[in-house]
């Protein structure tokens, strides 16, 4: 394998990752700037995504149904969370939240058990994405190349809605002063509902993408958690190009650092948030230390 | 207009409204004055939903609106212009007026506001905290008003702004009167509040303790000043 075709693959490689880890940390992003609060089980809706895109690809026969609709039905089931339990912690602080968001984690984990069984189960690529292209003469997995697009693809749709839509106006507004917005007649309530939801539907998405992948499976929540922190942390807090950067840099330092020396790779990633984070302590696109 | 009745708030231990009253008649300007820290703010506040009253009543248009969330005071036609202004820092001149127009407004449209501002007009694009202190109160203003309000609650409107500027602010109070638009206005700056209101109160220690219209006020201004206002 030539030196390009081998850099070739592994900046597809990265970039392909790098989608998956902007799901993650675009909705816990969006969460953090209008709620002021951290999702702790946004992980296990990433799971719960891939184990509901899992059922529904069997079931349609088809994997694209599942893309759209486990979104779809795992949103709906943080919306839920928000309006019967987040909401009556709003006057409370942070540490209820910490609380609160990890015991859903814990029951989603639980409630995946019951309803999947204890094993990782395979998820097949779309038919149409499930074979090799060449790249540079090297064959490469066709549905990597499919992850980039639909990472670039949602990452230009979220930022074209939160600049021109009105959803994404009341969401800028709220992210900055939720209590003004209140005061001029918007219902900042639904707003966070919506929110919360949105966050939750981007995470599944990112996990029935990843499923053909990694297999749908219990371990993808904790391992995915850690990454979605990093990147919002590098990005900043409530930032969304901070967490698009966030996830190019997560997904570029993981994948060469277990290529060339894979005993550090993990290693790269806190190093990377630690210089991050000695430069500009609110993270690269933060506002506040 | 607005009516105001016995109205109690306590921030936690400390009684701050002791029963206030106040009748804002429609299409009239009242100006509330008063010290530092003696309710004023917590007046507008408790007005807007922004802060519970623990006894009292709140009445717009006879129709009590006493404790009612903050959004839905705004759409009963209450317009909220805060201290401090609070401009959205990172949304444009246009967007943050856009936030506050929930249905296509009537009475004052984008283009209206942007021609009744013509600085905000000539810095459409520009973002909140890129422009200046009165810039920012004036699109406080216009965002306010692109709701169509009955009642326009401007709290401390000229506090520090350039006398230039507080003279450009009370062209534009006047002018909202002319068109009909009902305000409570409350002030620091006796001059400003003496020049635009129809009646002025002041507010001490939670509660209103004087009221007259400019002229008596004027008549008695000395005393007032010496009495309440002084520290």
């Amino acid at each position: 394998m030539s030196t390009l075709a081998l850099l070739l693959t592994q900046v597809v490689n990265a970039l392909s990752q790098s989608a998956l880890l902007f799901f993650l940390g675009v909705g816990l992003t969006l969460i953090f700037g209008i709620m002021r609060i951290v999702n702790f089980a946004h992980g296990a809706l990433y799971m719960l995504g891939a184990f509901v895109g899992y059922s529904l690809a069997h079931w349609a026969g088809t994997f694209w149904l599942a893309l759209v609709l486990a979104p779809l039905i795992v949103g709906a089931v943080g919306a839920a969370f928000e309006l019967g339990i987040l909401r009556r912690l709003y006057r409370r602080d942070a540490s209820a939240f910490l609380l609160v968001t990890f015991g859903l984690a814990l029951v989603v984990t639980e409630a995946v058990r019951l309803i999947w069984g204890p094993d990782a189960l395979q998820v097949p690529a779309p038919k149409l994405f499930s074979g090799v292209v060449f790249l540079l003469g090297e064959p490469f997995p066709a549905y990597r190349l499919f992850l980039v697009a639909a990472g670039a693809v949602m990452a230009i749709a979220i930022w074209q809605a939160l600049e021109r839509t009105r959803l994404g106006l009341l969401i800028r507004a709220t992210s900055q002063n939720a209590e003004m917005v209140h005061a001029l007649g918007i219902d900042v309530n639904l707003v966070r509902s919506g929110v919360f939801g949105i966050g939750c539907g981007l995470a599944a998405l990112g996990g029935v993408l990843a499923a053909p992948l990694v297999t749908a499976s219990h371990a993808m929540a904790s391992t995915v958690i850690i990454d979605a922190f990093v990147i919002v942390i590098i990005g900043g807090m409530g930032s969304f190009a901070g967490s698009l950067i966030g996830a190019l840099l997560v997904g570029f330092v993981q994948v060469f650092g277990n290529y060339y020396l894979p005993d550090f790779a993990l290693a790269f990633m806190y190093l990377l948030m630690l210089l991050v984070l000695v430069v500009r302590p609110g993270g690269l696109l933060g506002k506040e230390a | 207009m607005l009516s105001i009745r016995g109205l109690n708030t306590h921030y936690g231990a400390s009684h701050v409204l002791q029963g206030v009253d106040l009748e804002l008649p429609a299409g009239r300007i009242a100006a509330v004055l008063g010290r530092n820290g003696v309710g004023k703010t917590t007046t507008v506040k408790t007005i807007m939903g922004l802060v519970r009253p623990t006894a009292g009543e709140i009445a717009l248009e006879n129709r009590a609106i006493t404790a009612w969330a903050p959004h839905q005071v705004a759409r009963a036609g209450v317009a909220y212009v805060p201290e401090g202004r609070l401009i959205f820092p990172d949304l444009t001149v246009v967007e943050n007026i856009r936030v506050a127009e929930r249905t296509p407004a009537k009475a004052w449209p984008l283009e209206r506001l942007l021609g009744l501002f013509p600085s905000l007009g000539e810095r459409q694009r520009h973002k909140g905290a890129q422009l200046s202190g009165g810039e920012q109160q004036m699109l406080a203003i216009a965002r306010a008003l692109v709701s169509d309000p009955k009642v326009l609650l401007l709290d401390e409107p000229s506090q520090g702004l350039a006398p230039l500027v507080v003279r450009e602010l009370a062209r534009v109070i006047r002018l909202l009167r002319e068109a009909g638009v009902t305000i409570l206005l409350i002030e620091q700056n006796m001059k400003l509040a003496e020049a635009v209101a129809d009646a002025l109160h002041i507010m001490v220690k939670g509660r209103i303790v004087y009221s007259a219209d400019p002229e008596r006020f004027r008549n008695e201004e000395a005393q007032i000043r010496s009495r309440y206002l002084t520290v």
